[in-house]
């Protein structure tokens, strides 16, 4: 299949329950052998707008189309895409061989054939030995890959992913993820991705489709969502950020950012004067002595974590988040400090 | 899906087609709808026009032609059936698989139309449901409280149903000047009110004590949960007449040791009063466990750490907290007693109450449908006041203390007094209880014990489950055997894997279907709940003993009575177990291709069979033991065991009624235990119980 044909492409699609609507004019695409994720906090219309894919919610208004195919009007059972659940939805009822068995038998496959298809899937997620169990007597982590490969079996166009890691332990997570990831790279598999962590999201991700209150916020890759995001929400929802109120004066000396009476020099290319939001990450700002830095402060936390330690400043500028990478070099409580930050490591954004 | 063809559409009107050819059209035979149009039936050829014009917009896909042929074609044949009347031709297999097929053919076509999301599965269970649930709740029951304005040569006269509404018969209030009698529906209403306030109290008495007792008083639970389940609404008052009749045991006692003269005073109000207390109070029991139970222990813990004393918590948080499930009780006591048939037909003497009298207005020498029609409209009147409040009034009131938190701790104790009390009054009312089931256990066994004759005899058994043998084999003698093969036959192979089905498929869809009027759809499977029996049994009996629906004398209008009014039952105990499974099952199984049947059949059906066995059970025992609606439509050919007894006991042969009470109880305990033992172990087959997974 040819590559624009393959993929996802969402047209101006709109979901409306009565007066509410959930999923506002959304367009996007997922090319073939992408994993793009849909992330936002809850109530985004993420998961409405991932199971208007599947066919599984009617859409109000607009197209669906899968593989260049017009899947709009389409019920589930007729579109090309498999899902893995949040809560898996493994039957209970049956084995493990037999949920896996279960979509090519719906296709009227033949059984020999069909526990064949199931058998090289279940082998390829190293589930091969527990094919006669109930999912029931397995642990999360097993129920997860069995979803997994039930969803694989039919080789669907798109494989949707609605939460898969929210009901493992934090350890298992991180190493499920990475799971995905090398699988979808390996077979080469067109993903949606429904995440609201961010941190997974960035670390699976091709593409990040950001979305808020029903609409796209901002989609591009990883990094450039993280470096470059172009709002605020974007800025506090992708990572930490101190979020700063102030305004932007532009002369010949340079850009030169000033709130609550102290000012401090930036680099904001192609932005105008006036007034704007100042994002900085806390790993990008430094505690330094007192008297040094772009601004005076008291630190009024200090929390040790190990790999760093999380101050809270107050300054001028408010009450500033900071991440130490050197956590020997620790200050205390109440110590009067400084604050100092390189000018690129700042974001201007437009208020 | 629109663009695709739907082959078994076209198969489905053929059948209609074929049917109207080929199949005799009437009851009891004769020609088919075809020859009777060629013969001058000229009221057939709009639907046999209608079936071919289904037929061929089927075969050429075009949807919107297929809806109006098919949906014009039923409703013509309805509606002139109807009008034609008695005089026209009862509905016979021919027109059943015709109407039926074309029913579900405009189903079909209307989803490919895209209602019910485009699910032709779907539209076929709404509309045939909904299309059974007309003809055989809505349809008799409003040609029945029709009857009320017409006379007796059927002429319609508005005025006399105004005379038959408010006579003094029905609405007097004598007795409460203290003179001459009430009327019955304040009898009635007098009745439900005593009864609800005693089964409220008692309920509550033995739910304090059970819930608050702790783990040795479960035994009483069990009891009470299974014994009104078991009980034929009657047997409670055989066995208070054997006690306290004029010749009963206590009253002989009374009069021998004490000399208490012998008086007919448990005919009436009292008796009546106390047999449905003895019936009714496991219900508010019931209701009101459930309630002590999700009362969070943390609250009354709370208040006691707050420095209230074990009164003042009772008083504070347990008792406010039990309010909506006391007015929930207190109502289901209230109509349980409005429908309660079997004690009053026993007890209640000159004390006349709605379901009797509604009963003696049809089925007695006066033979009034007119009147039996009035009156039956007051009791639903009275009924549905009830659960309008119920609905109104509690849905409202209820508190929700569940939270989903796991809260720990343990349930407080009662104050010292109040626990006394309960206990005292629980463990006299489980004696008395008990004696009243071992009256009619044990009954049976002797001469008559009505009359306080001992002598030990099978007699009763052999006179009614007698069983002969000769050369070509045995021969069930006895002269209930009839009865009881008909009742086994109808509740047990006919009526309970009927409502099982209909309850749970429309269960299924109100549950996991989004449909334009789904909350109508749902309110119409359960609106037979609210219809007491007798109106029920008086509205069959006016409406299907003449064309086009004559069933009356069958064994077909039994059945048909169970199913309609054990329904909701099914349709509650499905939403419930419906409501346990977690529904991106359905959502995994569609998006593995599989079809709504598929779902249904490989996903839904094997999760749902505890339900399923628990349905089957219910509609069983609820079939065995109803009397109300079908003491209109046994008749001596297919009489039903309930129906047999209360024969029995109007010709005076108590002893006989006794025994055949006490083999239908036994016939019920054992299928029971024997269901909650294959439950049980299908449960624990399974290493662990199924992780029902619980989704966003």
């Amino acid at each position: 299949m040819d590559k624009s044909a393959g993929g996802v492409i969402f047209e101006h699609v709109t979901k409306r329950y009565g007066e509410v609507t959930a999923v506002d004019d959304v367009s996007f695409r997922v090319t073939q052998g992408e994993l793009v994720t849909l992330l936002g906090p809850s109530g985004c219309g993420k998961t409405t707008t991932l199971r208007m894919v599947a066919g599984l919610e009617a859409v109000s208004g607009g197209r669906v189309l899968i593989g260049g195919v017009d899947v709009t009007l389409r019920a589930a059972n007729e579109r090309d895409v498999s899902m893995v659940f949040q809560s898996y939805a493994l039957f209970p009822h049956m084995t493990v061989l037999e949920n896996v068995c279960y979509g090519p038998l719906s296709m009227r496959v033949d059984k020999g054939k069909a526990r064949e298809m199931a058998r090289e899937k279940l082998s390829m997620l190293g589930l091969s030995e527990y094919g006669a169990r109930l999912p029931s007597e397995l642990s999360g982590g097993q129920q997860q890959r069995v979803a997994v490969a039930r969803s694989l079996v039919l080789e669907p166009a798109v494989l949707l992913f609605d939460e898969p890691l929210s009901n493992l332990d934090a350890k298992l997570r991180r190493h499920v993820r990475e799971e995905i990831r090398e699988l979808q790279q390996a077979l080469k598999l067109t993903v949606l991705y429904v995440t609201h962590d961010q941190e997974e999201a960035l670390a699976v991700s091709d593409k990040i489709i950001v979305m808020n209150e029903g609409r796209i916020a901002q989609q591009g890759p990883p990094e450039a969502l993280y470096e470059a995001p172009e709002t605020r929400f974007l800025a506090d929802f992708i990572g930490d950020a101190n979020l700063v109120d102030g305004e932007l004066t532009v002369d010949v000396r340079g850009t030169v950012f000033a709130a609550g009476g102290v000012a401090a020099p930036v680099e904001a290319a192609g932005m105008a004067a006036g007034a704007v939001t100042l994002a900085v990450r806390p790993q990008r700002l430094r505690v330094v002595d007192a008297g040094q830095g772009v601004l005076p402060g008291v630190c009024r936390r200090a929390a040790y974590l190990g790999s760093r330690v999380e101050y809270v400043v107050a300054t001028a500028w408010g009450d500033l988040l900071v991440f130490d990478g050197n956590p020997r070099a620790s200050r205390r409580r109440d110590d009067t400090v400084g604050i100092a930050f390189d000018r690129d490591a700042v974001i201007v954004l437009q208020r | 899906m629109p663009a695709s063809r739907d082959r078994a559409t076209v198969y489905i009107a053929a059948v209609a087609l074929a049917a109207l050819i080929f199949v005799p059209w009437a009851a009891g035979g004769g020609p088919s709808a075809l020859l009777r149009a060629l013969g001058g039936a000229w009221v057939l050829w709009p639907l046999l026009v209608g079936a071919l014009a289904a037929l061929v917009c089927a075969v050429r896909q075009y949807d919107r032609g297929t809806v109006l042929a098919a949906g014009a074609a039923v409703v013509w044949t309805l509606v002139a059936a109807l009008v034609e009347g008695a005089t026209g031709a009862s509905f016979g297999l021919g027109a059943a698989i015709a109407l039926s097929a074309l029913t579900v053919c405009f189903a079909r076509a209307i989803a490919r139309r895209g209602v019910f999301g485009g699910d032709a599965t779907v539209a076929t269970i709404v509309v045939v449901i909904a299309s059974l649930l007309v003809i055989f709740i809505f349809f008799p029951v409003a040609k029945a409280l029709l009857a009320a304005v017409f006379d007796a040569q059927g002429r319609f006269a508005p005025q006399l149903a105004l005379q038959r509404l408010f006579t003094e018969d029905i609405w007097g209030i004598g007795c409460l000047a203290g003179g001459t009698r009430c009327g019955v529906a304040i009898n009635s209403a007098l009745l439900a009110t005593i009864v609800g306030v005693l089964s409220t109290l008692l309920g509550l008495v033995f739910a304090l004590v059970v819930q608050r007792g702790g783990q040795r008083y479960s035994g009483v639970l069990k009891l009470m949960s299974i014994l009104p389940i078991v009980t034929p609404p009657f047997v409670i008052a055989l066995a208070l007449v054997v006690l306290f009749g004029r010749t009963g045991i206590v009253t002989g006692w009374l009069d021998t040791w004490f000399g208490i003269a012998r008086s007919r005073w448990l005919y009436g109000l009292p008796g009546v009063t106390l047999a449905q207390l003895l019936t009714f109070s496991p219900i508010a029991f019931m209701i009101l466990y459930g309630a002590l139970t999700a009362i969070s222990p943390a609250l009354e813990e709370a208040a006691q750490t707050l420095r209230a004393s074990r009164a003042r918590v009772f008083r504070t948080v347990t008792w406010p907290l039990l309010r909506p499930a006391l007015a929930n009780a207190f109502l289901l006591g209230f109509v349980e007693s409005l429908a309660d048939f079997g004690n009053p037909i026993v007890l209640a003497g000159n004390f006349d109450v709605l379901s009797t009298k509604i009963f003696f207005a049809v089925a007695g020498a006066q033979h009034d449908p007119g009147r039996a029609a009035a009156l039956a409209s007051v009791l639903l009147g009275l009924t549905l006041v009830a659960f309008w409040l119920q609905q109104r009034w509690i849905g409202k009131l209820s508190y929700v203390t569940v939270t989903g938190k796991g809260d720990g701790g343990t349930p407080g104790k009662l104050p010292r007094p109040l626990w006394y009390a309960c206990f005292g009054i629980a463990a006299t009312w489980i004696f008395f209880t008990l004696v009243c089931y071992a009256i009619i256990l044990a009954g049976g066994f002797v001469k008559d014990i009505g009359r306080g004759d001992m002598t030990l005899t099978f007699g009763h058994f052999l006179a009614g489950f007698g069983m002969d043998f000769d050369s070509r084999g045995s021969i069930f003698s006895g002269s209930a055997w009839d009865s009881l093969f008909t009742t086994i036959k109808v509740a047990a192979v006919a009526a309970a894997p009927l409502t099982a089905a209909v309850g749970l498929l429309a269960a299924y869809v109100i549950t996991r279907h989004r449909f334009v009027g789904r909350r109508a759809f749902e309110f119409l499977t359960m609106v037979s709940f609210a219809i007491p029996g007798t109106v029920i049994g008086v509205s069959y009996i006016v409406a299907f003993n003449v064309a086009p629906l004559e069933l009356t004398g069958g064994m077909a209008i039994l059945v048909l009575c169970f199913v309609f009014r054990n329904m909701p039952v099914g349709v509650r105990t499905g939403v419930a177990a419906l409501a346990q499974i977690d529904k991106t099952l359905d959502e995994a199984s569609s998006t593995l291709r599989a079809s709504t049947l598929r779902t249904l059949r490989e996903v839904i059906v094997p999760l749902l069979r505890p339900a399923i066995l628990a349905t089957l059970v219910f509609s069983f025992t609820h079939a065995m033991t109803a009397v109300s609606a079908v003491i209109f439509l046994a008749t001596a050919k297919y009489n039903l065991a309930t129906v047999y007894i209360i024969g029995r006991v109007e010709a005076g042969e108590y002893p006989l009624a006794i025994a055949y009470s006490a083999v239908l109880i036994v016939v019920m305990l054992v299928a029971l235990l024997a269901l909650q033992r294959f439950v049980g172990e299908t449960r624990l087959g399974r290493r662990s119980a199924p992780v029902l997974a619980t989704g966003n």
